[in-house]
């Protein structure tokens, strides 16, 4: 069985062979007659708009989720914060990303009309978003649990407050040591932007899926399409990868590589 | 402001659109467990064998997969199937296969870090009774292994049944189709997507508990 990548060089409307095939690459899908090559560049950043602003969400959340759910008990108030970061996570993470993505997409704006002005692709990211914050928060939680309580005793002891001792000496020690799970959770939510089909946002899935149909050319355009999600995902492990190294403090932790040390 | 009406969720919906779904994605999951598990313990004892021939075909398996969305592994499939056996296959089949063999690449990982939990005297220790390396497997070292699992393939089956939804992709009538039709049926769309979450919901949260409590039993035994 021969691969066909010519079927990148098509017209999407009649299927002829257009001539500025490449041009796509530079040109970044300015053309008239769009190929199917403009059409995946095209899906593609759709695909990384979506994940890259429910990265953003998902990270901020869950660090926060994370951080409310180890607050020590101070009284009234801290109970109330840890119980509602703990009923926030078994929210998120118990209802398939697929029903979230429905639930933000058909029914919330039925209930807050100021959403519906959104972009689809906006309440795809929130659903994205608040579905890994949960994943996040959980092994932000283990990351701050994963440090020896002399360290909270200590800021303490030094007389900092809560806000203080997490500000200057909890968290930029936990937020290091969970770098590696992050990394894994980023590049689990790319690979989970593909439910954005199930809304209609134009992105790599849908695009395989209407391409497929179209063309007939099912296993050259599921290839270009997998290969793109694939890269998305090493280039995420590869930046998680610099700004751990960048992050680093010589001596301050040991080196997370040794698996299962904490 | 939008008022709910769930007056129209009774028990002939639930017989007529949610039952067949529910039941499907129960038996998918299912599937996909113990076939996965069994799949993926072979692709664990490749990859710990030591041989090349035996182990990088395995790696290469097992981290493709992982490194795919299951939307396109699922659309992978439901391609490639048909064209490699000559005629078209439904969608149930299609999803049932491809999750014994996304689930299989991930249970792998968790065998083989089960495996290599067990204390490495254990299987020099059967060696040195004169067991043959599949009696030690079998007597010795995934016994030990297994349990050590259990609460890991419990929380995987939990995520396994989140994932079942996603055979929405091809049109199977799972769990979350049930209530889409019902939905469209009955002109409720909002209500209904409303009780799916709340089904899958109660289901996993109640399942994650219980994998709390066995996690608890079996690290006391431990």
């Amino acid at each position: 069985m021969a691969l066909d990548l010519g079927v990148f060089c098509k017209n999407t409307l009649d299927g002829e062979v257009v001539d500025h095939c490449f041009s796509a690459l530079f040109g970044l899908g300015q053309n008239a007659d769009p190929s199917y090559l403009d059409w995946l560049l095209k899906a593609w950043g759709w695909t990384l708009a979506v994940a890259g602003l429910g990265l953003l969400i998902a990270l901020v959340l869950g660090a926060a989720m994370g951080t409310l759910r180890t607050l020590p008990d101070t009284g009234r108030s801290s109970r109330v914060l840890v119980r509602l970061s703990t009923a926030w996570v078994e929210l998120f993470r118990n209802i398939p990303i697929l029903v979230q993505v429905f639930l933000w997409y058909h029914v919330i704006p039925a209930f807050i009309p100021p959403l519906k002005v959104f972009p689809s692709y906006w309440l795809v990211s929130i659903a994205l978003g608040f579905f890994t914050s949960a994943r996040i928060a959980e092994q932000v939680r283990a990351g701050i649990q994963a440090l020896p309580s002399g360290q909270h005793a200590a800021a303490t002891a030094l007389g900092l407050t809560t806000v203080q001792s997490y500000r200057y000496v909890i968290l930029p020690m936990a937020l290091r040591i969970v770098i590696p799970p992050l990394t894994s959770e980023s590049m689990n939510l790319i690979k989970n932007s593909s439910v954005a089909f199930a809304v209609s946002v134009p992105e790599l899935t849908l695009f395989a899926m209407q391409a497929q149909e179209e063309t007939s050319h099912g296993v050259e355009i599921y290839l270009a399409v997998t290969l793109l999600y694939a890269l998305s995902a090493f280039a995420v492990n590869r930046a998680m990868a610099f700004i751990e190294k960048r992050s680093r403090i010589p001596g301050f932790i040991a080196p997370t590589n040794d698996a299962g040390a904490h | 402001m939008l008022s709910l009406d769930l007056s129209f969720y009774n028990w002939e919906l639930f017989t007529n659109y949610i039952l067949k779904g529910l039941l499907f994605s129960v038996q998918l999951t299912v599937f996909a467990t113990v076939g996965g598990i069994i799949f993926g313990t072979f692709l664990a004892l490749m990859r710990l064998s030591g041989k090349p021939s035996l182990a990088y075909p395995a790696t290469f398996y097992v981290n493709t997969i992982r490194s795919i969305p299951l939307v396109m592994v699922i659309l992978w499939f439901f391609l490639l199937i048909p064209m490699l056996i000559g005629k078209p296959i439904g969608a149930d089949l299609s999803a049932t296969i491809t999750f014994i063999a996304f689930e299989a690449a991930f249970f792998s990982e968790i065998v083989r870090a089960g495996i290599q939990s067990v204390p490495r005297g254990q299987g020099f220790a059967a060696e040195a009774l004169g067991m043959t390396y599949g009696q030690n497997m079998r007597f010795i070292v995934l016994p030990q292994a297994f349990r050590n699992m259990i609460p890991v393939f419990m929380t995987q089956t939990i995520i396994l049944f989140q994932d079942t939804s996603l055979v929405y992709a091809i049109g199977a009538y799972d769990l979350l189709k049930g209530f889409e039709i019902a939905g469209k049926n009955y002109g409720r769309p909002i209500e209904t997507y409303i009780l799916a979450a709340a089904t899958y919901f109660v289901i996993c949260f109640s399942l994650s508990k219980i994998v709390r409590r066995i996690q608890a039993k079996v690290a006391i035994i431990r």
